[in-house]
């Protein structure tokens, strides 16, 4: 079973991470990623820019409506995502718990929907 | 009635539930096998508690007063439930002891914890539920703390205690002390769902990850209430010490600065001594049946570390013995890890790497101690570059932030 790990970051993470590559804390997310292609499970993954840099945009009565930052307008965003194949959800809590991002932000496991690749809903 | 006796009133019957909350749900299901309903039955009494003690004030036998409140909420639920066929004896057996004039005193009702404690780690259930249902049956913990402890979603946790009570109600699994040649392998099986929510006591090695299940005190409390019912297994008892020695090193696990401390760098004076006397007691009563086992063996070893309060050094040696016998019992991946760091102490680092050499590659990709052990190790031998390597799988499988800062400070320094 595939699971994708969504991290999110606080303001401060976001940071950091712009001015600091040489921060403790990433030496962290380094073991991290490490321990995760060691032990076999990784598929893939990759962090985003700072929320900042996002754009939204909807079309809403045939109308473009273009919106500087993220979608939602929450203190915690959207930071990367890491995509793991384990043989349970109590396997990607564990993996979940590990995780440095999740002792200062937040770490939110959800299955992936191999139905939607099966029928087509993906790019593969 | 004024504040304060309220809130004497409204302790007494936290108290009470704390107390009396497994034997009153284990009294109620003993017949029925019906553990969902016992629980109801008995919230709904606490709850009739809550609204009746604070105006009539607390009953003379509060566990009395609740039993027979729960008695007659759990012949309602029956009823409701219309189980007529089955139901039928249990409903006679519950209204015949519910009628008696004199209300049962708290010591004259039959303490059936020991069998409930049997069912909850009965084979026929996942091993996985036995310390949930442990937890929550005989303490009253509830899903929402469990779900934290375990690492489990609270709605999953839910689910699978649902289902495993189905299983009790209707799966013939018998409300009984087991036979004597089943005892051993069933008693074990109590004993490990007890230890699963005490956490491990990893502080014993190089920045090993604790991972604690923040349920020591329930797991004391589960293994002080199972001594009472089985006051002559050594085992028991064995538990108990393990669990003290650890839980007195407590204050001294981390500093001022809320950083990781390992064990050999605390200092023994933050020790909480009378658990570590406590412990002692226990671990020697053990040793008096002359039924050597793991956890005796366990409690052995950290009665070992114990002793540097009062020597001022570790025994190293003797601490590679209990592991000895320790490996013969139990080889467990835990074991044979630590058995390595002891062997490391008493023997050199070259020892100690040996020993986790001769330990399966496959078994240990996931296992965060090992890690730790290994990199320190290496680093004593002045491998730096392995030693940095191994860091940083004991870093990367790290669940503490404290223990994973230790040990990227150790990588670095």
């Amino acid at each position: 079973m595939q699971f994708a790990l969504m991290i999110y970051h606080t303001p401060e993470e976001f940071e950091m991470r712009r001015n600091d590559y040489n921060h403790p804390h990433l030496g962290a997310w380094r073991a991290y990623y490490q321990a995760l292609v060691k032990a076999g499970v990784y598929i893939a993954g990759d962090a985003l820019e700072v929320p900042e840099t996002g754009t939204t945009l909807r079309l809403r009565d045939g109308k473009r409506r273009v919106q500087d930052g993220p979608y939602a307008d929450t203190k915690e965003q959207l930071a990367g995502f890491i995509i793991l194949e384990l043989p349970s959800v109590d396997a990607a809590l564990e993996w979940a718990a590990r995780c440095p991002g999740a002792s200062i932000g937040a770490v939110e496991v959800r299955p992936l929907a191999p139905e939607a690749k099966r029928r087509g809903f993906t790019g593969e | 009635m004024n504040e304060i006796s309220q809130d004497d009133t409204h302790r007494t019957i936290e108290r009470v539930a704390r107390e009396s909350y497994g034997r009153l749900v284990a009294y109620l299901s003993v017949h029925t096998h019906d553990l969902a309903s016992a629980e109801d039955a008995l919230s709904n009494a606490l709850v009739s508690a809550l609204n009746h003690w604070p105006r009539e004030g607390v009953p003379k036998n509060p566990e009395a007063w609740l039993l027979t409140a729960a008695r007659h909420s759990l012949i309602d639920v029956i009823r409701h439930q219309k189980v007529v066929l089955e139901g039928e004896p249990t409903l006679k057996f519950l209204a015949e002891n519910s009628t008696e004039t004199t209300l049962p005193t708290s010591t004259q009702f039959p303490d059936e914890r020991l069998k409930l404690l049997f069912v909850c780690a009965h084979p026929a259930i996942d091993p996985a539920m036995h310390t949930p249902l442990m937890l929550q049956t005989v303490l009253g913990v509830d899903a929402a703390r469990i779900a934290q402890a375990f690492l489990i979603a609270p709605k999953t946790v839910g689910q699978r205690l649902f289902r495993a009570k189905t299983k009790i109600r209707s799966g013939g699994i018998p409300f009984e002390i087991p036979l004597e040649r089943d005892l051993p392998e069933r008693l074990d099986a109590v004993l490990e769902a007890i230890y699963a929510s005490f956490g491990l006591g990893w502080d014993d090695m190089a920045g090993a990850d604790q991972r604690g299940r923040d349920l020591a005190e329930e797991a004391m409390w589960l293994a002080r209430v199972l001594l009472q019912l089985m006051p002559h297994e050594a085992e028991v008892q064995g538990l108990l010490a393990l669990m003290l020695y650890c839980e007195a090193r407590r204050p001294a696990r981390r500093d001022a600065k809320d950083r990781y401390v390992p064990l050999s760098e605390q200092n023994p004076e933050q020790w909480l001594v009378p658990l570590i006397e406590e412990a002692e007691h226990h671990l020697s009563e053990a040793f008096k049946h002359r039924r050597v086992g793991r956890f005796q063996l366990e409690a052995a070893v950290q009665s070992v570390h114990a002793e540097r309060a009062r020597s001022g050094r570790t025994d190293w040696a003797a601490i590679v013995l209990f592991y000895e016998q320790l490996l013969k019992i139990s080889p467990a991946l835990g074991t044979q890890v630590g058995y390595a760091a002891a062997v490391a102490e008493s023997k050199g680092p070259e020892a100690g790497l040996a020993v986790l050499d001769s330990i399966g590659a496959g078994a240990v990709s996931h296992y965060q101690p090992y890690w730790a052990v290994r990199a320190h190790l290496l680093q004593r031998l002045g491998k730096t570059h392995e030693a940095s390597d191994a860091y940083d799988r004991a870093i990367g499988l790290a669940e503490d932030p404290a223990v994973r800062e230790f040990l990227l400070q150790k990588r670095n320094g």
